[in-house]
């Protein structure tokens, strides 16, 4: 009696928690795509929660401090750190992506303070969705500049 | 020279390790006590050890030599001395030496004590700790080794452990310095506490599993690593909060914590380490839950290694940049390793460790124990199902896919409030057998007044229901945790015929377990209002304002006075600092200063916000561009976080819980004895 009382609480647990957990999946599920991946998904995707990485092109970096509308543009980088790793390190690769006019490339808008990081070369790491117009809307935007800190190797050094 | 003989300093340690290893195996084994005293002696040699390879390590960062690769990662001649000896664990390598070197301290610490009623217990307490030590040394010797130089080759400069084949040394200028984030007063210490409290929790599980493989199956390893426990625990909690406080200070987005894969690393063992400090209760008053125990250890130190790795791999995308590296497979092996052969070691032990007791009732205090317990794993499996869906999913379906911040305060809060609610009504159920009736009777009086907090508030303009749900949670634990003190304190002071106050010092000194718990429990509480008022209530605003003019939020009027800049060439920072005026309802109440600081070396900005705090809320203002002021203005963000302050206001009220319960005694009070078949000596005080 006790013994199937106690089974089913621990049932009624295991299910309350599974629904949280499959529930909240659901409701807040972001895509990882690449900028390749967004292009060639096309209008699939418009819409949904998507995070994109990609290389920032410093050139087109646009911010108006009163309105406070930053936009620039993203160029294509590898999705997966061991193709990274393999094509020379995250620095290597955000610089060739960003050269490489042939890139596939995506403009990104955001509203809200200009990062402290976000320059030439930085990777941008954004969550938003992708509108209509072909333009990415971030709602959060997450910069890693790998140049300064993830070198191992000295850059100028004396013999 | 130096740094290779620290290198081999490290290596000596390494083999004495295995020498310790293997000593105590055989020791056990052919039932010598001979090699088991000469193991401890090989495993408390190895303290002095690395504390001497330590000393070396910190003796080339203070002295700038910058031919050594970790020294060139993180110190530059601009550092003062303090950082310098704080960027031992600024980097990965000197991470894992300071994990090895805590490691170490501890089980020398554990080695010495006098082993009178559990002897059987030291070969494989040595055992297993020296394992681990071994793997953390290893890591050091053979993948990310402290001590490694530059040299010029034909490929070009790289760091080498030997000198290479016509390698031709490299001295750097200069060296790049720790990342100005990680300069922080908050920050020198959130790394060595979340640091003591994930090594601390390896003694509890070298004991556990000593346990298993002798078969001794009573509680003398909760008991004796009772206190171990606690302070593992304390330290994780103050890591976590600390790292907390870090961020709020100085990562400048108006918050503490932020679902980041790496905080979730270190979230994990503190929730298994949280339930099984309460299971293990269990275990010392009922004989109950001894599969549960060994299972909740085994987790928690599976996690503990799990957490450094992931904050050590870059496996995982994360604000915490730390480099790739390739020590990532061997932590994995070592955690699948340790973990399958301490579930062996449980599964052939298992038909031993049956319960002494049944359980009887539902709404029994074991009950209530293993709810929550039930509850705390359930956090734990919603975070590291977080963690690690973006692999599933990119396994089963190839489509990577995340779950962000909504995904855990969604599935969490039902879990948090549950727990909440227990915590009120555990403490007053009783052992054993217990019904809905005592336990009504019980919980009446104190349910009363804290309904009144929800109503109040709703009258006050509050409208949110899971902030009333909260206050109405938070309220009935205080109320049922004085509630209660009182009560004992009443009867003993009519039994004793003492002083109010002193008999509750008396009866709280007593049993600093319980009252220690419950001064715990109240600080937990002070937390939880702090974290429901940032989180539900959270406002935020932003613009550019020319000089003179000012933003408004929440009632506080911001005004934009005046921007200066200049550069420190001695530390190598550019500070820009604004002033800016609050007032709140008209009324002047200060001036803030938000800043940028810019450090050239690195070319890396901070945002420092401009904090006013109270117990009410705090007005979290951040500099985020400008403009000489003649050409335009500055733009502001501006956060109002109300009663966050409780957050920390709760963890200094933490701490003292803790410091409460662990306090030693000074007559410790005997221990009941019962009889258990394996029980070898008859347990007298400990």
């Amino acid at each position: 009696m006790q013994r199937t009382k106690f089974i089913l609480g621990g049932l009624f647990i295991l299910a309350a928690v599974i629904y949280l957990i499959v529930s909240s999946t659901q409701a807040s599920a972001e895509y990882f795509m690449t900028i390749d991946e967004v292009k060639a998904e096309g209008g699939s995707v418009i819409g949904k929660s998507l995070r994109v990485s990609g290389a920032v092109v410093g050139d087109t970096i646009e911010y108006d401090p009163q309105s406070l509308t930053l936009s620039f543009d993203v160029a294509h980088v590898p999705g997966d750190n061991a193709d990274i790793e393999a094509q020379g390190g995250l620095a290597k690769v955000l610089h060739e992506a960003v050269i490489d006019s042939t890139r596939a490339r995506i403009k990104v808008v955001y509203t809200g303070p200009k990062p402290d990081l976000l320059r030439d070369e930085a990777q941008a790491i954004m969550t938003g969705r992708l509108g209509e117009d072909g333009v990415f809307y971030a709602d959060e935007l997450l910069l890693k500049c790998p140049t300064k800190y993830e070198e191992a190797v000295p850059e100028q050094v004396e013999g | 020279m130096l740094a290779d003989f620290g290198f081999g300093v490290l290596a000596v340690t390494f083999i004495v390790t295995i020498y310790s290893v293997v000593t105590a195996f055989l020791g056990d084994r052919r039932g010598s006590s001979e090699m088991v005293e000469s193991a401890r002696r090989a495993q408390l040699l190895t303290f002095p050890l690395i504390s001497l390879s330590a000393g070396i390590l910190i003796y080339l960062l203070v002295t700038n030599q910058f031919d050594v690769s970790f020294v060139y990662e993180v110190t530059s001649r601009g550092m003062p001395a303090y950082l310098r000896v704080t960027a031992w664990w600024g980097g990965q390598a000197g991470s894992l030496l300071f994990w090895a070197w805590l490691l170490s301290a501890f089980t020398s610490a554990v080695t010495l004590r006098k082993w009178e009623r559990d002897r059987e217990f030291l070969p494989w307490v040595i055992v297993v700790s020296s394992i681990t030590l071994a793997f953390f040394l290893s890591m050091n010797l053979f993948f990310e080794n402290p001590f490694a130089r530059f040299y010029q080759t034909a490929s070009g400069v790289a760091a080498y452990t030997f000198q290479p084949a016509g390698g031709i040394p490299v001295t750097p200028q200069d060296g790049r310095g720790l990342n100005p984030l990680l300069r922080h007063p908050g920050m020198i210490i959130h790394p060595p506490m979340l640091y003591l409290g994930f090594v601390s929790f390896v003694i509890p599980f070298a004991f556990a599993i000593a346990a298993l493989v002798t078969g001794r199956t009573d509680d003398r390893w909760t008991r004796v690593t009772r206190r171990w426990t606690l302070w593992a625990w304390t330290f994780l909690s103050l890591g976590l909060v600390l790292g907390g406080r870090w961020a709020y200070d100085v990562l400048g987005w108006g918050g503490y914590w932020g679902w980041d894969p790496v905080e979730i690393a270190a979230f994990m063992p503190w929730l298994s380490g949280t339930a099984f400090l309460h299971s293990v209760m269990i275990q010392e008053k009922r004989g109950m839950l001894k599969h549960w125990n060994m299972i909740l250890i085994i987790l928690t130190y599976a996690l503990v290694i799990f957490g450094t790795f992931l904050t050590r791999s870059g496996v995982l995308s994360s604000v915490h940049a730390f480099a790739q590296s390739a020590i990532g497979p061997m932590f994995f092996a070592f955690i699948g390793l340790t973990f399958i052969t301490s579930v062996s070691l449980l599964m052939w032990r298992w038909p031993d460790l049956k319960s002494e007791t049944e359980m009887k009732s539902m709404l029994s205090r074991e009950a209530f124990f293993l709810l929550n317990n039930l509850l705390f794993l359930s956090v734990l499996v919603v975070c590291f199902w977080g963690v690690i869906f973006p692999l599933i999913s990119e396994l089963t379906t190839g489509q990577k896919v995340t779950v962000g911040p909504p995904f855990y305060e969604r599935a969490n809060a039902p879990i948090f409030g549950t727990l909440m609610a227990l915590m009120g009504i555990a403490p007053l159920s009783a052992w054993g057998k217990s019904t809905a009736l005592t336990l009504g009777r019980a919980l009446w009086k104190p349910t009363l007044p804290a309904l009144l907090v929800p109503i109040l508030a709703y009258l006050a303009g509050f409208t949110n229901w899971i902030a009333l749900t909260g206050f109405f949670l938070v309220a009935f634990v205080i109320f049922v945790t004085l509630f209660d003190t009182y009560r004992g304190a009443r009867a003993r002071q009519r039994a004793q015929n003492e002083h109010f106050l002193t008999a509750l010092g008396r009866l709280a000194s007593r049993n600093r377990r319980r009252y220690g718990g419950y001064l715990i429990h109240i600080s937990m509480m002070l937390m939880a209002v702090g974290i429901l008022g940032i989180e539900l209530f959270q406002t935020e605003t932003q613009g550019t304002l020319a000089q003179g003019d000012s933003l408004q939020l929440s009632g506080y009027q911001v005004q934009y006075k005046e921007v200066a800049s200049w550069d420190d060439q001695a530390a190598g920072v550019n500070y820009t600092r604004a002033v800016v005026e609050v007032y709140k309802d008209g009324k002047w109440l200060g001036e803030l200063h938000p800043r940028i600081d810019h450090y050239f070396d690195s070319q890396q900005t901070m945002t420092i916000p401009g904090l006013r705090s109270t117990l009410q809320d705090d007005l979290y203002i951040l500099l985020v561009d400008w403009q000489p002021v003649s050409a335009g203005g500055a733009t502001f963000k501006i956060y109002h976080n109300p009663l966050v302050n409780w957050l920390w206001i709760g963890s200094l009220v933490f701490l003292a819980g803790m410091l409460f319960t662990s306090w030693p005694d000074r007559d410790p009070s005997p221990i009941p004895v019962r009889a258990g078949k394996h029980v070898r000596q008859p347990a007298a005080a400990d």
